[in-house]
């Protein structure tokens, strides 16, 4: 165990990737196969379910330190970190455990899950008060089901790939499921990821995916594209689709849904079931599952004919809608039929049971449409090629993204192979996204960080007015409304004092260190009041937030929520008089849903 | 234990200038200008510039001198010598801190108050340690004031900070280790092993180590990188620098080094990351948690007001002993401005003693050193 928490030490200590990766090499040239089992495990993201709720691990810290509970909770916002915290908090420990990490998880931890709150209470703290402080702060993350230290997968791979000397792709592809929930990985399935190929048909029996390849993000000018990139003859251009990556693996009559988090979501999405029975075995598609409506044209909307045709041609509904549907813990009839998806599929990685990643991008495409029309389902859609006379002609039709409720677009090197990760050694795809909305907020809340960001203020809540400045007619219906602790007057137009600020998001990212370090101070210095880890802060700060999408939300006290917000610049040159309003943020939404800003007012104050 | 009278007299009050004393009409560790200032210590959050009096412990005078300036109307008492102004009678008593920094105690008509300034409870071997004065009112800080922050003996850091510099050396690696420059950098030089290797020190931190040298405590050698002949020595060496000179183009002569930072800070890892060095080694200069409390708990106070770190915390927590707690609203704990106040004091005194190449070469460094890089 002490091998292991060593392990985490050195990974949590370091930023550099080469020293994270010689610390793995190190660790795995050292562990014995049962104990590296587990490490590769929980290191490329694998975790047991909670063994012991996070409520009755805060009840023991009470009790064995014997401190009132808002003591503790003072220390848990200063620490950022409930495994640190009770680490910290924990009498000193006797250091007399000297098992393996296999012994730790297998015989302590693992067997804690299920057990009645006394027993727990009474089991634990001998547990804990044998470990040293490294070793105590890792089983109580392992505990907790929240171990988490700065290493991608790809490094791990990396790691095993150096000590194995197989080559990254090949473990890649061994790892993929290894940290399913449910896994229990032992020393023969540490030796099968690091043993020599022998037949690599035979590692594919079951309804394993591939590593998904990914896209890296173009951020140029169209003007720059030619030089950049090359002539638009050698791209394959589709749609960015705004839904979820999935694989879909057909073998041994059996069809396995695979989510780009390697988590298999079959059971998630009945409808796509029937592809089992016209795809033949041996056949993987990688696609995007997106809620899919016939009638999606809003004849209100203006669009253009070109948009128009291409809506036909989509019938994507916006990603909202899909959200809606995995939250579910039950799927209805009500549900399925409301909601309906089906897989736009984009590649083909196998193929007659034969690993077609090394084909090009147009070999696999073509094979794909074949495979697509024989199969013959409205669930299995074919993802559309896009054409263009130039990269300004795509950038042009690009502009209809919105009204699509696509991303973008996704840019294929036609002769690129199917790689592995974010990689671009066998050929390449960009995502050319569409800009992100942007209005400019003002910092109203804070809340001290997490992990790296304990301790400081770097999570806050961003408001826009609920009307323009100087201007005495306000929105429908909003002046009438409490907007609950928000009462921020703005004091800095006096002829206006009524107008308020109303919170719309939240976002933690997109500043430097330094510029974190100097909001922190502001935030400290113009505090207003506080709630719990909270702070109300005097507005003075505005930041231009850019965010992904936007949609009328009557769960948010603005009536507005917005996808992925962060923070692009902060706008020091700007008063917070100078600041969006609530109009903005209507004006954005989408067509479909600009009729309704009397809801969105309404909402406001619901 | 004392007797605490029925009408009680505030012995110190706040005022915008800082903490008063009403019936001796001075202040301690004023932030804006007076007349009479007590001084508890040298850092520059308590100790500043352009007060027309000045009164401070007899170790302390060194510092004081160098930091405010050589002329400034400083009467220096020893530790437990008393004098009576206005009829309040002051002595002033070791806080542990740094050196020369003391805790002040005031009587006035059997009413005993001490303000504590900055202090900790561990003796560390290079300045007179923290001693516990009874009173009635007793002035606490609050700078780790949470039970998250207990502290390790010194003995094992200081083992912990060898190993890792023998470590580095053992690879040819130097060992760059950063620290504040007065109180920290002469403590931990105090605990290196010098068996290891070289020992540099940065421009800033030097002239607080002859003030100590001055002072009979015995820090081992020390030199200038710049003065240093055998090039290949540098990577067995361990630097003391300022946390203000990472990430400096001073830094650049020391190559693929390995760094650390000394701070009571470096007990959180969310600190020891943000801070991006390759260790942490959690090491203070004020009283950890169970400190605070032995101190408090010692005085046999009632009545206690905490004045910076984690006030509310503190007061909360006294509060529920069963004291009389209330926190100051003061201007102390600002890290930022003693590190600002380390450079300059380090360019002063470069531009005193100039004459060396090698040293202007180190001021020239100096002049780009961020200073907004030190925070928490």
């Amino acid at each position: 165990m002490k091998d292991f928490a060593n392990l985490y030490d050195r990974l949590d200590a370091s930023t550099s990737s080469n020293a994270k990766l010689a610390a793995m090499q190190d660790y795995f040239n050292a562990a014995t196969p049962e104990d590296a089992a587990w490490a590769v495990y929980f290191l490329s993201g694998g975790r047991p379910r909670q063994l012991v709720p996070t409520k009755l691990l805060r009840e023991l810290t009470l009790s064995a330190s014997n401190m009132p509970k808002w003591l503790f909770e003072e220390s848990y916002q200063a620490v950022g970190d409930l495994a640190e915290t009770m680490m910290l908090l924990l009498p000193k420990s006797l250091h007399t455990f000297d098992e393996s990490l296999t012994q730790c998880v297998e015989k302590q931890l693992l067997p804690l899950r299920g057990l009645s709150p006394e027993v727990l209470m009474a089991q634990l703290l001998p547990l804990l008060n044998q470990l040293d402080e490294q070793s105590q702060l890792v089983c109580i993350k392992l505990i907790t089901g929240s171990f988490r230290v700065g290493v991608s997968r790809l490094l791990v791979t990396r790691a095993l790939a150096h000590v194995s000397s197989i080559d990254a792709k090949q473990i890649a592809q061994r790892l993929v499921g290894y940290t399913d929930i449910a896994a229990r990985p032992s020393a023969a399935d540490y030796l099968k990821l690091i043993a020599p190929i022998i037949e690599e048909l035979g590692e594919r029996n079951d309804g394993q995916p591939y590593p998904f390849f990914l896209a890296h993000p173009l951020q140029a000018s169209t003007d720059e594209f030619e030089i950049l990139i090359g002539k638009l003859e050698q791209w394959q251009v589709e749609w960015k689709w705004d839904g979820i990556r999935s694989q879909l693996v057909k073998r041994g009559n059996q069809l396995w849904i695979w989510s780009r988090g390697e988590e298999l979501i079959t059971d998630r999405f009945p409808e796509l079931g029937k592809l089992a029975d016209c795809l033949p075995d041996g056949t993987v598609i990688d696609g995007e599952i997106v809620v899919w409506q016939h009638q999606a044209i809003n004849p209100a909307a203006a669009l253009t004919e070109l948009e128009v045709g291409q809506a036909i041609a989509s019938g994507v509904q916006p990603f909202a809608l899909l959200q809606q549907r995995i939250g579910r813990k039950t799927l209805t009839a009500k549900i399925l039929q409301d909601i309906p998806v089906v897989i736009l599929a984009y590649d083909l990685l196998e193929w007659q049971g034969q690993d077609w990643r090394e084909q090009t991008q147009s070999v696999r495409r073509t094979q794909l449409e074949l495979v697509v029309a024989q199969c013959n389902q409205p669930q299995l859609q074919l993802s559309a090629l896009l054409t263009g006379t130039s990269w300004q002609d795509l950038d042009l039709q690009r502009a209809a993204s919105r009204s699509l409720n696509v991303e973008g677009m996704m840019l294929k090197r036609k002769d690129a192979q199917y790689g592995v990760g974010r990689t671009k050694d066998v050929g390449v795809w960009w995502k050319w996204k569409i800009d992100p909305y942007i209005v400019d907020a003002v910092l109203i809340y804070a809340q001290t960080g997490h992990g790296r960001r304990a301790g400081i203020y770097t999570d806050y809540t961003f408001a826009v007015w609920d009307a323009a400045e100087n201007d005495d007619a306000k929105i429908n219906g909003v002046e009438n409304n409490d907007v609950e602790h928000n009462d921020v007057e703005n004091n800095n137009v006096e002829h206006n004092v009524e107008r308020k600020l109303v919170p719309f998001a939240k976002a933690y990212s997109g500043l430097t260190d330094a510029e974190m370090r100097e909001v922190d101070a502001i935030i400290r210095k113009t505090t207003i009041e506080k709630f719990g880890p909270v702070r109300s802060v005097t507005p003075t700060l505005v930041f231009e937030l850019g965010f992904e999408g936007i949609a009328l939300s009557p769960r948010h006290k603005s009536g507005i929520a917005v996808r992925f917000p962060r923070m692009l610049r902060w706008r020091k040159d700007k008063p917070i008089s100078e600041a969006d309003t609530l109009e903005t943020l209507i004006d954005l939404l989408p067509h479909s849903s600009r009729g309704v800003k009397n809801v969105v007012a309404k909402a406001d104050g619901s | 234990m004392l007797r605490t009278k029925n009408l009680k007299m505030d012995l110190i009050v706040t005022k915008p200038e800082g903490l008063y004393c009403p019936p001796g009409d001075f202040y301690i560790d004023p932030w804006r200008q007076v007349e009479r200032a007590v001084i508890t210590h040298g850092h520059s959050d308590h100790a500043r510039a352009g007060h027309t009096h000045y009164l401070a412990a007899a170790p302390g005078e060194g510092i004081l001198r160098k930091r405010l300036g050589a002329n400034i109307d400083l009467l220096s008492l020893q530790y437990g010598q008393q004098i009576n102004h206005h009829g309040v009678t002051l002595s002033l008593h070791p806080a542990g801190h740094v050196m020369g920094s003391s805790q002040v105690r005031l009587e006035y008509k059997g009413e005993v108050w001490v303000a504590s300034g900055d202090y900790k409870v561990e003796d560390d071997g290079i300045c007179a340690p923290f001693e516990s004065v009874p009173c009635h009112t007793f002035i606490t800080e609050s700078t780790f004031g949470l039970p998250i922050y207990k502290w390790q003996p010194q003995s094992k850091i200081f083992a912990d900070i060898n190993g890792w510099w023998q470590s580095n050396a053992d690879n040819n690696r130097a060992s760059v280790l950063f620290c504040y420059a007065f109180g920290k950098a002469q403590r931990l030089l105090s605990g290196l092993n010098p068996n290891i290797g070289p020992i540099i020190v940065h421009g800033a931190v030097e002239p607080l180590n002859r003030v100590y040298r001055d002072a009979g405590v015995n820090l081992p050698h020390t030199q200038y990188v710049g003065d240093m002949q055998d090039r290949a020595q540098i990577r067995k060496s361990i630097v003391l620098a300022p946390p203000s000179a990472q990430a400096t183009s001073w830094m650049k002569r020391f190559g693929d080094y390995s760094d650390a930072f000394a701070s009571g800070w470096m007990q959180l890892r969310g600190s020891r990351r943000r801070r991006g060095v390759d260790r942490g080694f959690t090491m203070s200069d004020h009283a950890d948690w169970p400190g605070l409390q032995t101190a408090i708990m010692a005085t046999g106070a009632e009545r206690v007001f905490v004045t910076h770190g984690q006030v509310h915390t503190m007061v909360r927590w006294l509060n529920e002993q069963g004291l009389d707690a209330q926190g100051f609203n003061t201007e102390y704990g600002d890290e930022a401005a003693e590190a600002e106040a380390d450079l300059q004091f380090a360019t002063n005194m470069l531009i005193e003693t100039s004459a060396n190449e090698n040293r202007l070469v180190e001021t020239k460094a100096k002049t780009e050193l961020n200073i907004n890089k030190a925070t928490v």
